[in-house]
């Protein structure tokens, strides 16, 4: 009897450790609808690019304006919809959505994501559009490998898939959109199947 | 086995104290509030345990103001994270 009450000590144990330093709420659903989001918004940018014949035409600041307003939607989207999941699973499990471990999250994500938006802004201010998506792609990477230390460790292998995404994708400028969809659409559904379907076990 | 139970530190017996430790070794700090949600006890029971762990002096206090509302934080010393890590290694070889 003693021996049980020794391993539901070690248990209970394990568990305040995991629940006090890491953020928890992040639910694979949140993963798969900020993913659908980025197809949907590729879509679009790709009926704008292919109509004037990426690689060949330069594209006009008309054009790189209807980007750029997809680009923001896409990204409010998704920011929205996987908040609204993470919400769901945080009430779920009847947690609070902003405690001391949420905040200690996005201050360490946010850190290697500004970094690297800024950086990628300046550059294609200065013309090297082709350049943002790996840029974009590997520090969102570096992003989701330092949050991964204070969330669920999931995030660690997706963010060193974006890493390499974004490598790669230096060697392909002029193919971003493609390597955009996969890291921000494709890798974020198979990654939020892979943790909605872990969750549940 | 003897020496196995040496290791077992009476400090650590009552649950609620286990859990403070627990919590407070993988976190640099906690303030009251967050220690009192995340082991569900109450207010004097939490406070009482502290003020044990701390005579014990492997928890130290740090009180702030948090705009002019006191904040207490919390933090495991030196001596209180050996004495648990301890504390662990000696159930776990118990079971072994």
């Amino acid at each position: 009897m003693k021996e049980q009450e020794y391993i539901n000590d070690l248990k209970e144990i394990k568990d305040i450790m995991n629940r006090s330093s890491r953020f928890l709420s992040l639910s694979g659903l949140s993963g798969i609808s900020a993913g659908f989001c980025a197809l949907v918004g590729a879509y679009f940018a790709y009926d704008i690019l292919y109509n004037i014949g990426y690689n060949r035409t330069i594209i006009g600041q008309k054009k790189i304006d209807a980007l750029v307003v997809i680009g923001i939607v896409t990204l409010l989207a998704a920011l929205g919809s996987a908040l609204f999941f993470t919400f769901r699973e945080a009430k779920k499990n009847g947690r609070t959505l902003w405690d001391l471990q949420a905040k200690r999250l996005l201050i360490n994500m946010m850190i290697p994501l500004v970094a690297g938006g800024v950086l990628t802004l300046s550059l294609v201010e200065k013309g090297f559009i082709g350049l943002a998506a790996p840029l974009t792609l590997i520090f969102y990477g570096l992003a989701l490998v330092n949050a991964s230390k204070y969330s669920v460790s999931e995030l660690r292998g997706m963010g060193i898939l974006e890493i390499i995404l974004g490598l790669l994708a230096t060697q392909f400028i002029g193919y971003g959109l493609w390597f955009w969809t996969i890291g921000f659409g494709v890798l974020h559904i198979v990654y939020g199947t892979y943790m909605y379907f872990n969750a549940k076990k | 086995m003897k020496n196995l139970l040496n290791d077992l530190n009476k400090a650590f017996e009552n649950k609620v104290r286990l859990g403070i430790m627990a919590a407070l070794v993988v976190n640099e700090y906690l303030d009251f509030n967050s220690l009192k949600e995340l082991l569900g006890v109450t207010d004097g029971n939490l406070a009482s345990h502290l003020k044990s762990l701390e005579k014990s002096e492997f928890v130290s206090v740090r009180k702030e103001f948090l705009n002019r509302k006191p904040n207490t934080k919390y933090s495991a010393t030196e001596e209180g994270k050996t004495a648990f890590t301890k504390h662990i290694k000696a159930i776990e070889s118990l079971l072994k």
